[in-house]
């Protein structure tokens, strides 16, 4: 399949039409939704439209956005205004949300064309897509092998190609983590780059929404597309959206990266030898590699792990049955709510409600979150540190390639350690993204992750596009 | 303090967060939460004496906006949506106790 | 009400005020009473999924205001969740403030020259409102119930008092002077009616200079007369279980205006873990010098103020309680602007608490001039009283000019001449009456001006009347 980048173009130039492009999607879903899983929700009628829209403008000579024609897929946790958000859980199936998220208005108006809504971890929690109530996604790449999560669907429907690009959210990898194991171009933007207003919040001082593209390019113009100030959204950085397409060929000649050693450890031989010759890669091109250590890394799983889930109990605490999705009725309105979230959520979320609630309750918060929160600045401060050093860094995006079904969702704390090496720049609230650079000995991808100070996307995705020639050569 | 976790502080845990728990999920939940929070002792374990909490990351004060009129959502899309709308209300079930 | 020998209660307030707002704290919904239910909602008040607040920047500015007003420090200040379930919260959690609120260490002076120490004056939001179905329509016995979101996301302020008030009528004065300040810094219209301020009331009893007691809260009383029926009747409840060998159970009670009494509402062995943590949507709020100087400096001045500066105004003594009830009204202004336009400051004083404090329909229609002018057509001896208040009548209801009624009522002076005329034949035709008045007989006085005005319908000046009558008689002699 094409580029992004390409589709607009030519739909912009009249060599393709909307609706074209929305058929060649429409039939690459009828392919192999089934048998992967990627979409909860097509919206066949709601994408011709759009796709008409466009392509009535096209032959009126009106201005088209920069995705104009493309079609793309959204994570089912982003609200579309009349189409079902589930989140991929039983409380909230059915529900269509009167509104939607700043992202999509965005995307829809730079005219792209939405497709669906794809599967996700419940809640997205989760680092495989097991715990969606409404079956996993499968790899693409290897069907007996997860995708990755929590945006499992998302990375599956570009590596599907089912569409070129696709909507994530990240909150402890749960964008680069999927882009690694289906070999997709995956960022994390600097916290608060991109509007949450519409994003069904998981960890509010952690969630990102970001692009998935199989190249630089298109994840550059997606993030473009999506990124600047959002009124709606407090903790939405001051500056309009950043310029990233034009830089994207800037190369790293005279940059430092830092190669960092608790981003590696632990990760399968495969995987560090590809960071390794990652590192070789960006040297031929002019950079400098400094080998680099940051030990306060290493303290955030765990604080990711109380502070995530804490943030959690409290944002799914409106999930009641009063208002909108699943309710089971009872006597009075708290059986009501206790049956409602009972049958409702799924045994992860349940665990880190929990888990959440204990860390903020009396007596144990100055143990569990307050201190998780102190740990939070210290890994602020590390990376400001190490950034005094280098302009990036370079790392694993995660131990291993795709694993399969099952391997660990019986064991929530191995499952957890797939995030370990994504999770440092949630906690930083810096930007990160993975990149695809070479296959393990199963012929699956591997992907190596990028990360820079806040406001680094032009960077990264500059660097990002150094692998990606390396890789091609 | 992990291995604290008793199976009485999962139940106190369970009922704030208005879930209710099996016997069997009682004890998963127990040992996997025990397990979880094994490893937070490495945090809570440490002194961050003087450390302070961070805000935002990249310190965002006084986001305000005017107090200016906005269009509100439609009634009858919001209340379509709910499990049970009676006269222009959402319905639940008895309420057991007034608000705290 | 005097409590039993040996006792004193001691009480705190914490008062919930509505802010007057044009929209709500965290979005922008219209902060209006009475609407249909459901009207004035979205994504935000209602929580849906995925919506976030943002901050209100006049409601920050009134909860400023209301700060200075109470001698409060103003400081940077931090939002935070206060987590429960109860169906009126959208989300399940209430946005508040916790250990850093935007006002604190404040105090509230009373007219009894007794102070009020001010806790806080944090910022939040208001919960929906539910009404009970089936049963009594109150929540006990009702099978569903139903929420309108309209309030949902209402600005509020929570005012805290130190638990410095010992008796009832200083709760109830304490009260009083407050609303006065809320009020008068625009921050709420003060009206409990609709449910714009609403008052707790924690009490304890103990022996004097003992530590204190265990309290109870009394919730959601919304008169000033319940305020103090509430608490004398808890007091004297607690006084009564600790004298007879019992002890106080620390809960939160329900207070009965019909049946006068106050009862159980909810008795937890633990207290609700509201689980407070920093609102990650939010970010700090650092109002910067140079906004709070100019909240600081656009306030005027509160009632205690205005009651000194209307009592400054008279020689001798003060009538303080009808100072203080035309404050307390907010018609302090009319009497200034009258007694700046040279209007006898008794009169002026008298007309607004009697007149102006009498009508149903607000003094929104009245002008400060009107009244000024009014009130000198009164004291030029133009318009009697009866007149005037007739006058100002017509004014309140529907504005005007004075001059103008008083025309279109066919209150005419009546020109020097004629009322000369008028008495003159009045003495000539009541010979024994004028002959004692004459003689030195006051009291007759009255006899002729009911006279007088008989024959002029009431339209006569009666001191006017009372100068050609001690005129007339000086000339005799």
């Amino acid at each position: 399949m094409t580029s992004a980048t390409q589709i607009a173009r030519d739909v912009k130039s009249g060599a393709t039409s909307a609706e074209a492009e929305l058929e060649k999607s429409l039939a690459a879903v009828r392919a192999r939704n089934e048998e992967l899983n990627v979409f909860l929700y097509v919206d066949e009628e709601g994408a011709r439209a759009q796709a008409r829209a466009v392509d009535a403008r096209v032959k009126n000579g009106e201005p088209l956005g920069a995705l104009a024609g493309v079609p793309i897929a959204l994570k089912d946790n982003l609200c579309q205004r009349g189409v079902p958000t589930t989140c991929s859980s039983r409380i909230l199936e059915g529900w269509r949300p009167p509104y939607s998220a700043t992202v999509v208005e965005r995307v829809l108006a730079a005219g792209a064309v939405a497709l669906g809504k794809t599967n996700l971890d419940e809640f997205a929690m989760g680092s495989s897509t097991e715990t969606s109530a409404f079956g996993p996604t499968r790899n693409p790449l290897d069907p007996s092998r997860v995708p990755g999560g929590s945006s499992g669907g998302s990375a599956a429907a570009v590596a599907a190609n089912m569409t070129t690009i696709s909507l994530g959210s990240d909150t402890g990898g749960s964008i680069r983590q999927p882009a690694a194991l289906c070999g997709l171009v995956g960022m994390k933007p600097t916290y608060g780059l991109v509007s949450r207003y519409g994003l069904v919040a998981f960890a509010s001082s952690l969630d990102q929404i970001g692009p998935f593209a199989k190249n630089v390019e298109d994840a550059a113009l997606l993030l473009e597309v999506i990124a600047g100030h959002d009124p709606m959204d407090s903790t939405s950085l001051p500056e309009a959206s950043p310029s990233l397409v034009a830089h994207v060929n800037d190369g790293v000649k005279g940059k430092r990266v830092g190669l960092v050693r608790e981003l590696i450890e632990g990760a399968d031989d495969e995987v560090v030898e590809a960071v390794s010759r990652a590192a070789a890669a960006l040297r031929e091109a002019g950079a400098e590699i400094v080998e680099l250590s940051i030990p306060e890394t290493r303290l955030g799983l765990s604080a990711y792990y109380l502070l995530a889930p804490a943030e959690a109990s409290s944002n799914l605490a409106r999930f009641d049955g009063v208002r909108y999705g699943l309710r089971v009725d009872a006597e009075d309105v708290t059986a009501m709510n206790e049956a409602t979230r009972t049958l409702g959520f799924g045994a992860e979320v349940k665990r880190r409600i929990m888990l959440g609630t204990y860390a903020l309750s009396a007596g144990y918060y100055d143990a569990y979150y307050g201190q998780a929160l102190k740990v939070r600045t210290q890994m602020i401060s590390a990376f400001r540190s190490a950034y005094q050093k280098v302009d990036l860094l370079l790392g694993a995006t995660t131990p291993s390639v795709a694993f399969k079904f099952g391997e660990k969702s019986d064991d929530p704390m191995a499952m957890y350690l797939s995030d370990v090496f994504t999770i440092p720049t949630n906690l930083a609230g810096e930007a990160a993204l993975s990149v695809p650079f070479g296959v393990g000995e199963t012929g699956l991808p591997i992907g190596v992750q990028l990360l820079g100070p806040g406001r680094s996307e032009a960077s990264l995705f500059a660097a990002a596009r150094v692998l990606e020639i390396a890789r091609a050569s | 303090m992990a291995a604290d976790l008793t199976r009485d502080d999962v139940a106190k845990v369970a009922k704030l967060a208005r879930l209710t728990l099996s016997e069997e999920e009682l004890d998963l939940f127990t040992e996997q939460l025990r397990q979880i929070l094994t490893h937070a002792e490495d945090i809570a374990a440490l002194d961050l004496e003087g450390v302070v909490a961070t805000a935002h990351p990249y310190g965002l004060v006084n986001v305000v906006r005017r107090d200016d009129v906005r269009a509100s959502v439609n009634r009858e899309e919001v209340l379509a949506s709910a499990p049970d709308a009676r006269e222009g209300r959402f319905a639940v079930p008895r309420i057991m106790g007034e608000a705290p | 009400m005097a409590l039993p020998e040996g006792w004193e209660m001691v009480v705190g307030l914490e008062v919930h005020a509505e802010l007057r707002t044009a929209t709500k704290l965290f979005c922008g919904c219209a902060n209006m009473f009475g609407d249909d239910p459901n009207t004035n909602i979205c994504p935000v008040c209602l929580g849906l999924p995925g919506s976030l607040p943002v901050l209100n920047e006049r409601a920050v500015e009134l909860a400023m205001a209301l700060g200075f007003a109470l001698h409060c420090t103003v400081a940077p200040s931090t939002f935070h969740r206060k987590n429960y379930f109860y169906p009126d919260m959208p989300k399940d959690f209430q946005i508040s403030q916790y250990d850093l609120p935007i006002n604190s260490g404040g105090y509230l002076d009373l007219l009894d020259g007794s102070r009020v120490g001010i806790e806080r004056a944090h910022m939040e939001e208001d919960t929906g409102k539910s009404t009970h179905l089936g049963g009594t329509g109150r929540l006990q016995g009702a099978d569903r119930s139903l929420i309108d979101y309209n309030r949902s996301g209402v600005p509020l302020v929570e005012i805290v008092s130190a638990p410095d008030i010992r008796n009832a009528a200083q709760a109830r004065a304490y009260a009083s002077e407050l609303r006065g300040i809320l009020i008068a810094t625009g921050a709420s219209d003060g009206r409990m009616e609709e449910g714009s301020m609403r008052m707790d009331a924690n009490v304890s009893v103990r022996r004097p200079h003992e530590p204190y007691g265990t309290r109870c809260e009394i919730k959601n009383l919304n008169s000033l007369r319940s305020l103090v029926r509430a608490i004398e009747f808890e007091a004297l409840r607690q006084i009564e279980v600790l004298e007879a060998g019992g002890s106080i159970r620390q809960e939160t009670r329900h207070w009965d205006e019909n049946r006068g009494e106050t009862s159980t509402m909810r008795f937890k062995e633990e207290a609700e873990d509201y689980r407070y943590f920093r609102e990650p949507d939010l970010v700090d709020l650092a109002p910067s010098e140079e906004w709070q100087a100019r909240v600081q400096s656009g306030l005027g001045p509160m009632p205690a103020q205005r009651r000194d500066e209307l009592a400054s105004l008279f020689e001798g003594d003060a009538p303080g309680e009808s100072i203080a009830l035309a404050v307390d009204l907010d018609l302090d202004r009319f009497v200034r602007a009258a007694n700046a336009a040279g209007v006898d400051l008794v009169l002026a004083l008298n007309r607004a608490t009697n007149e102006l404090a009498a009508s149903e329909t607000g003094v929104d229609a009245l002008s400060e001039e009107a009244f000024c002018e009014t009130l000198l057509m009164e004291q030029r001896g133009e318009l009697s009283a009866t007149q005037t208040k007739t006058v100002l009548a017509e004014l309140l209801a529907h504005g005007g000019e004075p001059k103008v009624i008083a025309k279109a009522k066919g209150f005419e002076q009546l020109s020097e001449d004629s009322l000369a005329t008028t008495i003159d034949g009045l003495i000539s035709a009541h010979p024994q009456e004028w002959g004692r008045y004459v003689e030195g007989d006051d009291k007759l006085t009255q006899f002729f001006i009911g006279q007088v005005m008989k024959l002029t319908k009431g339209q006569a000046n009666g001191k006017a009347v009372v100068e050609v009558l001690v005129e007339r008689r000086a000339r005799r002699h």
